[in-house]
């Protein structure tokens, strides 16, 4: 009798019920997305916060000093230590090379740029740009590209046309650039400016003729210098392996007071936690272990600000999916409890017929039960789609819903179904049959 | 008003009821409906005000959140630096004139640089900035003691080393010269940033300049506002100082850009959601009340009321709600978003007035939405229906 009570009261009153389970499936759609969206914001707003460039700088141990002035190098080039470029792939072996974005090696070398007399000094900086390397069996690309992303580089495509719309290689960011295997390099665009030079020309560096691919813009002082592959500023300074430094950019976790505690006076349990969490800190030992002679330090400019604005937007989007649980909790109660209401005839009708409250109550709460799980699946995957959309525009990355939400989504929604109904099922149930036959209430 | 009072004759009552207003009539029966069906009513509007209080919260957290994200991204120092365009050094009075121009809220920071030799001949740079400017500008240099006795420098780390390889830490004087002019300088403490200024010794701006006779070449500044903000900033103060360039640093600008836009669409869409979802509240609880009363409407129909009167009074009655829910609902948003701005920014959010009339047509129109719905559904009912309870 009970199974067929709820079953015929969802085929008679399809509409009401409809109305009801849109409300839960609505609900529990944006409290799946939201939460969904919240979880995932720290690691989608620390990807953007790469942008600022490299947050570790790994440098020789016997590091000699820099006197630079206006980008302007004024020491003789082969003067101190280098690390060696064969040492670089190491950095994808360190214990966080998932978090590692990407590296960039410099190497600033002064050169001579014209011939004769005419000769002036100016530093030419051999890297990366989007160079394939191999650690172990992964392969990888990693350069200036992805580290310094706000370096913009104007200049002709390919066969010396203007970038065709739509052609992979021909695309502004891919455009231009040198090959990381080339003579081709960057002319900064004030020296450009300077030199009346426009990419495609050539240049006299050092006694070579070297073609300018691009026009670099940085707003920085490479605007005043010459960039090339890093083989090439080797053969120019005569060291070959030669890198005077690497910017590394990693994904890194707010630094709390384990972050900044010295690894030498830590008890065994409490290193592996610091070594086991990707700080600045914890991130710059390792890859102090993994290139031998190196010593690795934080860009304070860039790590020290980036904590502050990432807790901040997580703090902000925290306490913005409270506020939609809350709406759609007081959504889905107000949908179920004007449900309730519309049949009191109905209960009258039941208790007249000798229904104790109890059992009246205990069909009420197994058809909110049934529209409970129905709106929870159905708005889970909803809100899943909604949450994939959402970061499908905005972050152009997947938002990943963990699998153990799902239950937890669904006994929310239980919890607030049967919360919402709880007042109006009281109620229905304490209305004298009398009046409600009547049609009076 | 709905009580005649016992000193009134019959004829009393009848000529006041003569001479008020018509529209007595209908507020009576709004003012009734509300305080009989005060359960009823009382959770439509707690609906109405939540709606309310969500949505001038999350405008004003909208709005808000960008101008504090701003300022907090002003830690990642100077987005504009300014250089004379000969390379040489900055006219005199520059650094007035910039802050003249952009305001209080500017920070401008001159440096002046030049290479010293130390007493064993190392080259080494040397700058001459305003301390106090620069660690306001400079969060993240990480000093151990700021200079702020005379002839007192900040060493940046791997400077240390050269100028005095065996006593960094004990504070030991030590002499540069530049030009064949020597100063004799106080390490005040150690300057780590990671990056260049590590190698650097940093010198009050006045000595610096009797020292070695050099004035700032350049000037970091600090401009706080939208990215349009800034452009002002830069073409005021090209036109300015003619002789000089203003060029914006491009890592600083372009990174928060992507990182405020990111921000701003997230807020966007949850903003949206949150607002939809609350409107669906609102959307449920009084379609729940108008259908709750289609006795009412049955028994206005059968004494003869018109449709158009009947519309009018659930619409009366639905925009009320929708008013005094905006009204409420209006400062407590506001009392929300000051508290999130509280806890998560320790800065208190402005409140917006001007959204109120945005919020305030928002809910009469949901809330007039919910009220017609379910009457265009019972105008097609015969009101005995109705009255007899079916």
């Amino acid at each position: 009798m009970f199974p067929r009570m709820v079953y015929e009261s969802f085929r008679h009153q399809a509409r009401r019920k409809l109305l009801a389970g849109i409300a839960i499936t609505l609900g529990v759609a944006v409290a799946t997305a939201m939460i969904a969206v919240a979880t995932d914001i720290g690691d989608k707003i620390n990807r953007e916060l790469r942008s600022y460039g490299a947050n570790l700088v790994v440098t020789p141990q016997e590091d000699t000093l820099d006197v630079e002035v206006g980008g302007v190098n004024l020491k003789p080039p082969s003067d101190g230590a280098f690390l060696n470029e064969a040492d670089l792939p190491k950095i994808r072996g360190t214990f966080w090379h998932h978090n590692i974005v990407g590296f960039s090696p410099m190497l600033p070398v002064t050169v001579k740029l014209g011939s004769g007399s005419g000769a002036k000094d100016v530093t030419l900086v051999g890297t990366y740009f989007n160079k394939p390397l191999r650690f172990g069996n992964e392969d990888f690309t990693t350069g200036v590209k992805i580290t310094h992303p706000w370096w913009k580089v104007e200049g002709k495509c390919g066969d010396g046309a203007a970038p065709r719309p739509g052609r992979v290689q021909d695309l502004p960011a891919s455009c231009a650039w040198p090959d990381d295997n080339s003579q081709n390099i960057l002319l900064g665009e004030r020296l450009a400016a300077k030199l009346a030079k426009r990419p495609g020309d050539t240049i006299q560096v050092s006694g070579r003729e070297l073609t300018i691919s691009g026009i670099l813009s940085t707003g920085a002082q490479e605007d005043d210098q010459i960039v090339a592959p890093l083989a090439l500023a080797q053969q120019i300074l005569g060291k070959l392996g030669a890198v005077r430094r690497v910017y590394v950019s990693a994904l890194t976790k707010p630094q709390d007071a384990l972050a900044i505690r010295d690894p030498k006076t830590m008890t065994p349990e409490v290193y592996d936690r610091w070594y086991c969490s990707p700080y600045v800190q914890s991130i710059a030992f390792q890859l102090e272990e993994a290139i031998p002679h190196s010593h690795a330090e934080q860009i304070r400019q860039v790590a020290q600000n980036e904590g502050t604005v990432l807790s901040r937007i997580k703090g902000l989007m925290l306490l913005i999916t409270f506020a939609a649980l809350f709406a759609s909790a007081l959504a889905v109660s107000a949908a179920m409890a004007t449900a309730i209401y519309e049949r009191r005839v109905e209960v009258g009708l039941m208790k007249a017929l000798g229904a104790s409250s109890l059992a009246v109550s205990a069909i009420f709460f197994a058809e909110a039960l049934l529209l409970a799980l129905v709106g929870g699946v159905a708005g889970f995957s909803a809100g899943a789609l909604l949450a994939h959309q959402i970061g499908r525009s905005i972050f152009n990355s997947q938002i990943s819903i963990e699998p153990v939400l799902f239950p937890i989504i669904l006994a929310i929604a239980v919890f607030v179904t049967f919360a919402g109904s709880a007042a109006a099922i009281r109620r229905a149930v304490k209305f004298d049959p009398v009046f409600a036959l009547r049609g009076e209430g | 008003m709905s009580t005649p009072g016992t000193l009134l004759t019959p004829k009393q009552v009848a000529a006041r009821r003569a001479q008020a207003p018509h529209i007595s009539m209908f507020a009576r029966m709004l003012f009734r409906a509300a305080v009989l069906r005060r359960r009823r009513a009382a959770s439509a509007l707690l609906a109405m005000i939540v709606a309310a209080a969500v949505a001038t919260a999350m405008t004003n957290l909208y709005v808000d959140v960008q101008a504090k994200l701003r300022t907090e991204f002003r830690n990642y120092g100077a987005n504009l630096v300014i250089v004379a365009k000969d390379g040489q050094s900055l006219p005199a009075g520059a650094l007035a004139k910039v802050e003249s121009v952009l305001g209080e809220k500017t920070m401008a920071v001159p440096f002046s640089y030049a290479v010293a030799r130390t007493h064993d001949g190392q080259s080494v740079v040397v700058v001459g900035t305003d301390f106090t400017r620069a660690r306001l500008l400079n969060h993240w240099w990480k000093v151990s003691h700021w200079p702020d006795a005379p002839n007192e420098a900040l060493i940046g780390m791997r400077a240390a080393a050269v100028v005095n390889p065996k006593a960094a830490p004990n504070r030991q004087p030590f002499e540069l010269t530049f030009q064949g002019k020597a100063i004799q300088l106080a390490p005040a403490g150690m300057l780590q940033t990671g990056a260049g200024e590590d190698s650097r010794i940093y010198l009050d701006q006045s000595e610096f300049q009797n020292w070695t006779g050099i004035a700032p070449s350049t000037i970091e500044v600090a401009v706080n506002g939208t990215a349009a903000e800034v452009e002002t900033s830069i073409r005021q103060l090209a036109q300015l100082l003619p002789s000089v360039h203003v060029r914006p640093v491009r890592q600083i600008m372009e990174g928060e850009a992507n990182v405020l836009n990111k921000t701003r669409a997230t807020l966007y869409a949850s903003a949206t959601l949150v607002v939809f979802t609350s409107a669906l509240c609102v959307l449920a609880t009084l379609i729940g009340w108008v259908f709750d009363r289609r006795r009412d409407f049955a028994i206005m129909k059968a004494l003869g009321a018109s449709e158009r009167l009947i519309n009018g009074f659930f619409a009366a009655e639905a925009a009320a709600l929708g008013a005094v829910g905006a009204i409420l609902g209006f400062f407590i948003g506001i009392g929300v978003a000051i508290w999130i701005g509280r806890v998560n920014f320790h800065a208190p959010v402005v409140p917006r007035f001007s959204v109120f009339p945005y919020v305030l047509a928002g809910s009469v129109a949901v809330a007039l939405i919910s009220a017609i719905l379910p009457i265009e559904l019972l105008r097609r009912v015969q009101p005995a229906v109705i009255l007899r309870g079916e």
